[in-house]
């Protein structure tokens, strides 16, 4: 035990947080409990419809999607690597596990977009969401668990406010940087002709920063994914808290079977929306 | 009759306290002592003159010298410090932000000097852009592109993207995209300096045929006094951000209202000066006409030429012929070339400016023959020599460093002296 400060008492940093905390989940508790029934029926409903139908037809209908999103190799690779997992008898994990990081790419995007594009058309809300953002990757994604379950309770939609917080950050960033790259004589040659603030956003800046704002949503599945074993903590299921059970049980195999398996998720998103990107890039 | 635009007292301050950058400027003090001093860049000070309806003002000076600033004034991309600007008799500054886009929309068309075309839009859609923004329907526009593409010698082109156009083609659809929605007045800015000397001589001609059939109002800038003294019914020459003289043409050339002036126009022609005797080099090959098809042929496959200049014994030019004729002439045992020589040619004098011959290569597929007073053949000339005596005699520019650019606003643009020169 360290010597404790002198003078002065510690500073109750966590009993303000704590306090804050309280009073927070107290006054929005309609507005929680709210967005728990909506974001955990959904994710129930989805994960439902996918594990309806023999895991075969899912697995050719996405493989399929990513074909046509990504090409040929893409899409034989995936119906190979969904496959292998579905005979690792890892396919209900699987499914709950994709819908949870498609859920939370999907919420974490919609929010992110206002806010980048505030970002991109503004310096002083740049500078005031920049720090946050830095906050927002450095902390320990842990912790962000802990307020999420008193809001939301142990489950899905605690794991995904955690999953959401932890992986908007680059999805804002590069919404930022890829508005304030359009060139300027592009943003002026708009103005000439007349445009208003929004035909200038929807019709040039937005469309110009595209490739860049998917190169954002990439990084942000790809941190989602990354969340999935803490996430399972708290409850959220699916792959991650297999790995968590071997690591509990000390049962390697077991672990980098689940591992293996999100990392074939992750290659699988990770070339899809990267082609997305390209696509749009190459016009 | 009321000007179309009058610009009174215009002045643009650029920084945080243009009230300092005033108060020095009314002590007389010039931009560079009032940069030093306070940090604010005079853009453009005091700056007055009209545009009639239906004429082609054109804004003349160096880099840096206020000329961008000065037109984005008038449709106020950038916000005047000071002064007034009237269109048609209304006070562009006192509009509110609403009626400024709706006289943008309805009034004024730009053109960049970079094009400024969309990437992510199609050549149709970049053209629609300025109806696109009015709300147009979307047939309409269409329509109206179409008509504007098809003004610059575009049709068919509708449905590519700019990065497939050169950069000729590419400033024709930023030309469309500023006619098509019918503007009054056009405003562009060194819209042909990015371009290559013969395809920018080419826009020019063109603008002007537009022009004689549509009597927009145009504004146009400009570095170089060539393209100023072609298109201009008028010229304001600009210096550090001021007007240094208005006039014709004629009266800037005729009498220079500074010793500004005077250095502008001294080495503005270059091309005037060269002439075809002095960039002439022989005739790659000739013939008589009197030759068998073969021999002439063969001199020209050895020179690697595709045509042959045919001269009397005594040197006087008859005319040329083409390989292709000599071989044809050949399989039908024809004995001389007499009766393949084309007559269409048409020689100079040794003192012809290259002005003139960079014109008639752009038309002609042969080498321009200069003949001498007796007719006779004394050398030619092809593209080759007039762009590599263009870029061989540079004026030494280091005497007038003084007394033009102040280096500011990059050193994309040419001076004067060089802006005949070809791209290196
Ligand atoms: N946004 C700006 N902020 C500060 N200075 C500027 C700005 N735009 C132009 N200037 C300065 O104003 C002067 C005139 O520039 P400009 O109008 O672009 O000249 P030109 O078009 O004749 O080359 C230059 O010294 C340039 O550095
Ligand atoms: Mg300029």
């Amino acid at each position: 035990m360290s010597q404790d400060f002198p003078f002065v008492g510690k500073f109750p940093l966590s009993d303000y947080i704590d306090a804050g905390l309280d009073w927070m989940t107290q006054a929005f508790s309609g507005v929680t409990r709210g967005i728990s029934t909506v974001l955990g029926g959904g994710v129930e409903t989805v994960v439902a419809v996918l594990s309806f139908p023999p895991p075969w037809v899912v697995i050719l209908l996405i493989a399929a999607l990513a074909w046509w999103i990504a090409g040929r190799r893409v899409g034989i690779g995936t119906a190979v690597g969904l496959l292998f997992l579905w005979n690792l008898q890892l396919w209900d994990a699987t499914i709950e596990t994709l819908t949870l990081v498609l859920f939370a790419t999907a919420v974490a995007v919609i929010l992110a977009l206002p806010l980048g594009i505030l970002g991109g058309l503004s310096d002083g809300f740049k500078r005031l969401i920049m720090p946050i953002l830095d906050l927002m990757q450095t902390m320990p994604a842990f912790v962000y668990l802990i307020p999420a379950i008193p809001f939301f309770g142990l489950g899905q939609v605690s794991a995904m406010f955690a999953t959401v917080i932890f992986s908007m950050p680059p999805a804002i960033r590069l919404t930022i940087l890829g508005i304030r790259q359009v060139p300027g004589e592009l943003v002026e040659a708009s103005d000439a002709f007349g445009a208003n603030w929004w035909q200038k956003l929807f019709k040039v800046q937005l469309p110009l920063a595209v490739p860049t704002i998917m190169a954002g949503i990439n990084q942000t599945i790809m941190l989602a994914l990354s969340m999935v074993v803490i996430a399972a903590m708290i409850g959220a299921g699916g792959l991650g808290s297999e790995v968590w059970r071997a690591i509990q049980r000390l049962q390697p195999g077991d672990g980098f079977e689940a591992g293996i398996a999100i990392v074939i998720l992750a290659m699988i998103l990770d070339r899809v929306t990267q082609r997305i990107g390209q696509q749009r890039k190459q016009q | 009759m009321q000007p179309k635009i009058q610009v009174k007292n215009v002045t643009k301050i650029f920084g945080d306290h243009p009230e300092q950058a005033f108060e020095l400027l009314e002590q007389g003090l010039g931009r560079k002592e009032i940069q030093q001093r306070t940090g604010q860049t005079v853009g453009i000070h005091d700056v007055n003159f009209d545009v009639d309806q239906g004429e082609i003002l054109v804004v003349m000076g160096l880099s840096g010298c206020g000329k961008s600033t000065l037109i984005r004034c008038l449709n106020r991309l950038i916000e005047p410090s000071g002064g007034q600007v009237l269109i048609d008799g209304e006070d562009i500054l006192q509009l509110s932000q609403k009626d400024l886009l709706e006289r943008r929309r309805r009034k004024f068309g730009m053109v960049f000097q970079n094009f400024a075309l969309f990437p992510h839009r199609s050549i149709v859609d970049n053209t629609a852009f300025g109806l696109e923004i009015r709300g147009t329907t979307r047939d309409e526009r269409h329509g109206k592109a179409l008509e504007a593409l098809k003004l610059v010698g575009l049709d068919g082109w509708e449905n590519a993207y700019p990065s497939q156009l050169s950069g000729g083609m590419q400033q024709r659809v930023g030309l469309a995209r500023a006619l098509a929605a019918d503007p009054d007045i056009l405003l562009m800015d060194e819209a042909f300096s990015a371009l290559d000397p013969l395809i920018r001589r080419d826009m020019q001609n063109e603008l002007l045929n537009l022009q004689a059939r549509m009597k927009k109002t145009i504004v146009f800038i400009t570095h170089d006094l060539d393209e100023a003294l072609r298109l201009g019914d008028r010229i304001v020459l600009m210096k550090d951000g001021y007007v240094v003289q208005i006039g014709s043409p004629e009266e800037i050339l005729s009498s220079p209202a500074s010793r500004y002036v005077e250095r502008f126009v001294e080495d503005v022609d270059k091309t005037q000066v060269l002439t075809a005797g002095a960039i002439m080099r022989d005739a790659p090959v000739l013939a008589s006409p009197k030759d068998g098809p073969r021999t002439a042929l063969r001199r020209m496959e050895q020179e690697s030429f595709y045509c042959s200049f045919v001269v009397q014994r005594d040197g006087t030019l008859e005319g040329y012929i083409w390989a292709d004729d000599a071989a044809e002439a050949i399989k039908r045992k024809e004995k001389t070339i007499e009766g393949l020589i084309q007559r269409d040619h048409q020689p100079v004098k040794p003192d012809e400016p290259i002005s003139t011959l960079i014109q008639m290569l752009a038309d002609t597929r042969i080498p321009v023959p200069v003949v001498d007073d007796q007719g006779r053949l004394v050398g030619t000339v092809v593209k080759s020599n007039v762009l590599a005596a263009l870029a061989d005699n540079q004026p030494d520019r280091e005497g007038q460093e003084d007394d033009t650019a102040d280096g500011e606003g990059g050193g994309d643009e040419k001076a004067p002296a060089e802006s005949a020169a070809p791209a290196p």
